[in-house]
């Protein structure tokens, strides 16, 4: 599974993609559980309130199923102008 | 209007002489003159669009020249609009400019964005974003969305024939500092560039109704890659706000109060919770108007001299009009209740309004 980084997203991870491999990738069942097991892994991902999650360039939810080949994007909102 | 000045945009067939017409008749509002508004405000202005109307209340600053092409050394200290405004009219005398040297704030937004057709957002913060995307839904008026962060920009067209908001795609007001921005971060001048440029291409397009307009689209350009990639997203009627909050709403988010309850999630929850309290804390003319048969009313302000009265063993629901001053209620009790769980009710009464009525 790829995790595409945006925003601050990419400065709290210190890279702009993840791969996540497929065996821990099986147990991620959904958004939630995705997002969940990232924070552990970088625990500044936790202190964000606001980030859209999309699915092969799609919004989604929370609870939206998600597979191992899916690439997913952490969209927070950008300030700068 | 020179004709002569705009022949070559004119020439292309999918625009044309009527295209020219639509720019001229085009009233247009930019929120903020600084990295992304120069560029916004330079290609409108040149290509004809008939009013620009600009809002800043800042001056130039040293730092800023890197990524404000437009202003010079001599410039600094002096109001940006003002020179902006003047540069450009020296650039194309056609354009009626309006100044507007203020900032965009919940007491002035609905009357600034008023009398234009399309906002075009080159501010620098999250919460004014938040603001503009609430009086754009309330007037109807499409708004184009540009922010930055470091080597990367975003890009959508929100609100554009009732489709899809910023709300939609960021529900969640961030808490400040959540979100680092370009004076912490620092950017690279020509990233304002691009994604300014683009937002003036959405803006004309938009106007005159040339190609697909990035709506329910968000465009996220990564600099150091030379990358696009487009994501899509849907209108959620939920999210959408159809008020101008305080101030503090705009700049606090909803710290620490997670995502509330629906009203329809109370109305099922209730019914399982054992003797649920149900909360309302608007002030007491609303709640006379119309309120739940279960709920008892706490205005905001007496909350806190109040809440030995709330303390039982149960849930407990905070509820008001729109979601924000329970969500500020739920602020004010978190961890102060012994035994009872709080909840808030995002959403609202207003959402019952109609059956009520």
């Amino acid at each position: 599974m790829t995790v595409l980084l945006f925003g601050v997203t990419r400065d709290i991870v210190g890279s702009g993609s993840l791969e996540i491999p497929s065996k821990e990738a099986d147990g991620l069942k959904t958004v939630e559980d995705l997002v969940t097991y990232l924070k552990k892994g970088f625990p500044g991902l936790a202190d964000l309130t606001s980030m859209a999650v999309a699915v092969n360039q799609s919004y989604a939810k929370h609870r939206d199923p998600i597979q191992d080949t899916d690439e997913i994007a952490l969209i927070p909102p950008v300030s700068g102008g | 209007m020179s004709v002569n000045r705009y022949d070559r945009q004119i020439r292309l067939k999918a625009f044309g002489a009527r295209g020219q017409e639509l720019l001229g008749a085009a009233r247009v509002l930019v929120v903020g003159a600084g990295g992304l508004g120069v560029p916004v405000c330079q290609y409108l202005n040149a290509m004809g669009v008939g009013t620009l109307g600009i809002v800043d209340g800042d001056t130039i600053e040293e730092t800023n020249l890197h990524r404000q092409p437009i202003y010079t050394p001599s410039d600094c200290g002096n109001s940006k609009i003002t020179i902006l405004g003047q540069k450009l009219q020296e650039q194309n005398p056609d354009t009626r400019i309006e100044l507007h040297p203020t900032f965009l704030q919940p007491s002035n937004a609905l009357d600034l964005v008023d009398s234009y057709d399309l906002v075009v957002d080159a501010t620098d913060r999250i919460p004014t974003r938040y603001l503009l995307d609430d009086v754009c839904v309330i007037k109807r008026i499409p708004w184009i969305y540009g922010a930055l962060h470091g080597f990367e920009g975003q890009l959508s067209v929100f609100n554009y024939k009732e489709g899809p908001t910023y709300r939609c795609l960021f529900p969640q007001i961030p808490k400040p500092g959540e979100i680092p921005d370009c004076n912490q971060l620092g950017t690279l001048g020509i990233l304002p560039g691009i994604i300014g440029s683009l937002q003036a291409l959405e803006a004309v397009k938009v106007i005159c109704g040339l190609g697909e307009v990035l709506s329910g689209k968000l465009l996220l350009f990564s600099a150091l890659d030379q990358e696009s990639r487009q994501v899509r997203f849907q209108k959620d009627p939920s999210q959408e706000s159809r008020e101008v909050r305080d101030e503090a709403h705009y700049n606090s988010g909803f710290c620490g109060t997670g995502e509330g309850v629906s009203l329809s999630d109370y109305l099922e929850r209730s019914k399982s919770d054992q003797a649920p309290l149900l909360v309302d804390v608007r002030e007491p003319e609303e709640f006379e108007a119309f309120h739940l048969p279960e709920a008892q009313n706490f205005p905001l302000m007496e909350l806190e001299q109040r809440i030995a009265e709330l303390d039982h063993a149960g849930a407990v629901y905070l509820i008001c009009h729109s979601g924000s001053r329970s969500a500020q209620a739920y602020q004010k009790l978190e961890g102060r209740l012994q035994s009872a769980t709080l909840s808030w009710i995002s959403g609202g009464m207003r959402n019952l309004e109609p059956e009520v009525s």
